[in-house]
């Protein structure tokens, strides 16, 4: 029987492979087939190798023919072009790692891995994550499914759009300052950033390494729960993962919110805010309120100086950890150097975009000798601030409900011209990352436009189950959300 | 006008750990180019490190040796350049919170004895290697990511002999708490040297020059002795000392210019975000303090105190653990501790620096040393044979006393059968004898080694003075 592969979750997908309804062959083939029909106009996949996939695919089917079981067996998965999977290319968007082959399997790829799931095509992202369109990707521009003049969010925007495009059943994404979580927004589609240290970052091409988690990008929030609950755990490769134990996330999945309190944070619903994504928010917070939550109003304080602060911080490790692109070890290499300077001087000018070179530059610059203190240390101080603001907060209820993103989706080169418009759209996602809190992203209506707008709903640390709760609980409400217009 | 010299050191020292800082690839040296190497240790995108436990030991444990006191929180941290040797282009480092902070060495130069005060000991991970060819470099990775322990010592040395005898005393110390093999040659020891002069009566260090790079003592010796003399010329001729980094050329024996104090490098420390900060608990850093080992300069006095050794001695004995060790463990098992020395520094060294070999391969075991010492004080061998027997044993190995037994070394002992060979020597040697009765004295000794010679070396040399005097007598 033929797979169609629009709006299928994995858990549905995984009842039909149990029941012999399908097989992951079928799958494969019905992914990559709507990649073969749609990708050419939403352009969310960078690479896909058929052949490799339809092997995993047929070697699923066998295992699963000999008894073989595995949380994921047979599950195509598409995975952000930031993670390496052994063999794959992991360009990471950009012209300097082009070429590069990963001769190993990221932590969370290799969990995916082992409980059968087939890592199918390489998604487009910014360059190195750094963006909040897929507009800074090397290679091609990526489309909004549901409008394909609007930019898909990003970092992660390939791995949303090839979620909400239906040309994926999940994707892996990263999230630095809101690089999973926006861009489920503004597709339509779930996003899970995990707290800092739940996954493990070994394999993840680094950003920002204080910042940085890897999250699923899913169609529903169980699916959410399912993949985070393979991929979470303590990982000796990571000295920043945490030993704590990992809960079934998917047992926290009750359809009501009855003894839950749920916090608005009032600085999170500020002007400038656009009236229709305030509209539905406000209509998802009665609705939580209906389900049994009790809500209250709670205050984040030092907010206003979470865009800055991040942009110190992020920028200063990214300036380290984007120092090995070289050109000495793998990857471009730019001909005609005179001296080893020269070639990296070269290799980097001609490898790296724009908005990597800026962010360098930033990070070297805040890192600099007589200018550490006045930056990098302020900024690790208002990091402390800003986590206490949560903690305060957490002491008053088990989750905050706010909106992902100030604005829907907007269109493609409309904030290419001017970052600093473009950092402030970072407001509300940027402090889960400084904190090291968790935080969700579910579809919660439209605009007047036609464009998705995302329910954020953030958790303390390690308590994922909380969020994974009132997203999923909500999410049962609103009912089916669909898939983007064809 | 006379001046004053002030010289510092920071010395980079390879712990002698299995694995890497930072991965579990073999730390071990010699391997082909580019074999001891992983995803970690290359830099490669999304690789993390994480803590060699035992590097963090071994520093901990020569803080422990010379007195340092250590911190119970330390970071670790990037310190960015860009280099080819340098995987990450950042080293990971510790910037303001190493593991050990203070100490001292002591060392003895002219007769004078000065304890040398330590800044901090920190830990990071070694560089890649590079490799130049007619028109190509290559980067051997093998040595990127091994531990290296950096020592920085205060500006507190006033010659380049006090320079040399600090790296003397602290490679000794090395040895000693088996933190590192300190073999130069395989480059585990690589020292940076700064120095500066001040005329006399001046408070305040001169301008400082550093010399990178010197990976022998003897090179550390004859750069601070070329770059003193520069200094001293340049300051006598009325010119300024320039702050600066320079190179030392082994074949010219001079020093010239790497860069200046402009183009010193910012190296935008920070906290390392993928490591952990150290904090070691007040238990476990006792817990390694138990498990300490004697500091050579406690050990050469307790060898004074305990078996009665010249100072002398018990000073060449100590200077290297083995030896040491060779001897205590020779010395617990007889009485005579200072036969146990005797044959140590002659014989046995002797043999070892003909052969050039190291006393851990020495087939003489600490135990047959001191059988063959029994069986000299109990005059069961004399001492030429007992000389032959070592070389035997040192050879070859074995008992001592089954050797003996087995070749009929025994001493000859028996009164009658030496006064026979007496007889005889007296008898083919009249004219030696004559000369003997009219008072030349030295001629005995000639009869005593007949008389040796004709019991083919048995006869206890005392006994047949003895009797040959008697026999001699007017």
């Amino acid at each position: 029987m033929p797979f169609n592969v629009a709006n299928a979750t994995v858990h549905d997908t995984l009842k039909l492979l149990d029941s012999r309804q399908c097989t992951s062959e079928s799958v494969v083939r019905a992914v990559l087939d709507a990649i073969r029909r749609q990708d050419g106009e939403i352009g969310a996949y960078l690479s896909v190798d058929e052949e490799d996939g339809l092997r995993q695919a047929k070697a699923a089917d066998k295992a699963r023919s000999e008894g073989g079981k595995g949380r994921l067996l047979g599950i195509p998965i598409a995975v952000k072009d930031v993670l390496n999977v052994r063999g794959q290319p992991c360009t990471c968007a950009s012209l300097i790692l082009q070429g590069y082959v990963s001769p190993y399997d990221a932590t969370a790829v290799a969990r995916l891995r082992a409980e059968g799931a087939i890592l199918l095509g390489r998604v487009n992202m910014d360059e190195f994550a750094m963006g909040s369109t897929t507009e800074n990707s090397a290679f091609k521009i990526t489309r909004n499914p549901w409008n394909r003049d609007c930019v898909p969010g990003g970092s992660s925007g390939g791995s949303a759009a090839s979620v909400a495009g239906g040309e994926a059943l999940a994707a892996l994404g990263s999230d630095t300052g809101g690089s999973i979580r926006q861009p489920a927004a503004f597709c339509g589609c779930v996003g899970l950033k995990p707290s800092y240290g739940r996954i493990s970052r070994y394999g993840l091409t680094a950003f920002a390494s204080s910042l940085d988690q890897i999250g699923p990008l899913t169609h529903d929030v169980r699916d959410a729960a399912l993949l985070l609950g393979v991929m979470a755990g303590v990982d000796e490769r990571d000295s920043s993962s945490v030993d704590l134990p990992v809960p079934d996330y998917e047992r926290s999945l009750t359809n009501d919110l009855r003894g839950m309190k749920l916090g608005l944070p009032r600085e999170y619903f500020v002007a400038g805010m656009d009236r229709d994504v305030e509209k539905a928010i406000r209509a998802a917070v009665e609705q939580c309120r209906a389900l049994g939550a009790e809500i209250i109003e709670v205050s984040l304080p030092h907010t206003e100086y979470a865009v800055a602060t991040y942009y110190v911080v992020a920028t200063a490790e990214a300036s380290a950890n984007l120092a090995r692109f070289d050109g000495v070890r793998y990857g471009f290499r730019a001909g005609g150097a005179e001296d080893p300077i020269d070639m990296y001087s070269k290799t980097r000018a001609q490898g790296f975009g724009a908005e990597v070179k800026r962010r360098i530059i930033l990070g070297t610059y805040v890192l600099s000798s007589g200018y550490y203190d006045a930056y990098y240390l302020s900024a690790q101080k208002v990091r402390t601030l800003i986590r206490n603001d949560f903690e305060a907060a957490f002491k008053q209820c088990d989750a905050l409900l706010a909106p992902v993103s100030p604005t829907a989706a907007y269109r493609i080169g409309e904030k290419a011209g001017n970052p600093l418009q473009m950092y402030l759209g970072d407001i509300l996602t940027v402090t889960a990352n400084l904190a090291g809190i968790c935080g969700l992203s579910v579809p919660c209506g439209l605009t007047g436009g036609g464009l998705p707008v995302g329910l954020q709903i953030l958790g303390p640390a390690f308590k994922e189950e909380n969020i994974l709760r009132v997203g999923h609980a909500y999410e049962q409400r609103r009912g089916a959300f669909g898939l983007a217009a064809k | 006008m006379k001046y004053l010299t002030t010289i510092g050191l920071e010395v980079h020292v390879q712990l002698k750990t299995h694995s890497k800082m930072f991965c579990s690839c073999s730390a071990a040296y010699g391997a082909p180019p580019n074999t001891h190497v992983c995803p970690v240790c290359l830099g490669y995108p999304g690789v993390l490190p994480v803590m060699n436990e035992e590097a963090i030991r071994l520093t901990v444990l020569t803080g422990l040796m010379i007195g340092s006191r250590i911190s119970d929180y330390s970071k670790f941290d990037r310190k960015s350049y860009f280099y080819p040797d340098m995987p990450k282009n950042y080293q990971i480092s510790q910037y303001d919170k190493p593991l050990c902070i203070g100490g001292t060495v002591r060392i003895e130069v002219g007769g004078h004895t000065r304890d040398i005060e330590i800044t901090r000991i920190h830990l990071e991970e070694d560089v890649a290697k590079n490799m130049h060819f007619l028109s190509t470099s290559g980067v051997d990775f093998n040595r990127a990511g091994v531990p290296l322990m950096e020592i920085v010592s205060e500006p507190d040395m006033t010659s380049p002999e006090e320079a040399l005898a600090f790296l003397l005393a602290l490679k000794q110390i090395l040895l000693y708490a088996g933190v590192s093999e300190c073999n130069l040659e395989e480059g585990n020891v690589r020292c940076d040297v700064n120095a500066s002069l001040r005329p006399e009566g001046q408070k305040e260090l001169g301008t400082k020059t550093e010399i990178k790079n010197l990976n022998t003592f003897k090179g550390v010796y004859h750069a601070l002795q070329q770059e003193v003399a520069r200094q001293t010329e340049t300051l006598q001729s009325g010119g300024t000392i320039q702050q600066e980094t320079r190179r030392w050329d082994v074949d010219t024996g001079a020093t010239y210019t790497m860069r200046s104090k402009e183009d010193a490098h910012d190296y935008r420390y920070f906290p390392e975000p993928d490591l952990m900060p150290i904090v070691l608990s007040r238990e476990q850093v006792e817990t390694w303090r138990a498990g300490l080992p004697e500091l050579p300069r406690n050990r050469r006095e307790r060898f004074v105190a305990q078996y009665g050794l010249p100072e002398y001695d018990a000073g060449v004995l100590v200077a290297d653990k083995a030896i040491a060790d060779y001897f205590e463990e020779a010395a617990r098992l007889t009485s005579n501790a200072k036969a146990v020395s005797n044959w140590v520094m002659t014989e046995m060294l002797r043999l070892l620096t003909e052969r050039e070999m190291d006393i851990r391969s020495a087939r003489i075991e600490p135990k047959a040393l001191a059988e063959l010492i029994k069986l000299v004080d109990k005059k069961v061998i004399n001492s030429p044979t007992a000389k032959e027997l070592f070389a035997v044993l040192f050879e070859k190995g074995g008992d001592p006393a089954a050797l003996v037994a087995q070749q009929g070394l025994g001493q000859v002992s028996d009164a009658g059968a030496i006064e026979a060979f007496v007889d005889q020597a007296i008898a083919a040697n009249a004219k030696v004898v004559a000369d003997y009765r009219s008072g030349k004295k030295a001629a005995a000794q000639f009869l005593v080694g007949q008389v040796m010679r004709l019991s083919k070396g048995k006869a206890d040399p005392q006994q047949v003075t003895a009797i040959l005097e008697r026999k001699l007598a007017p």
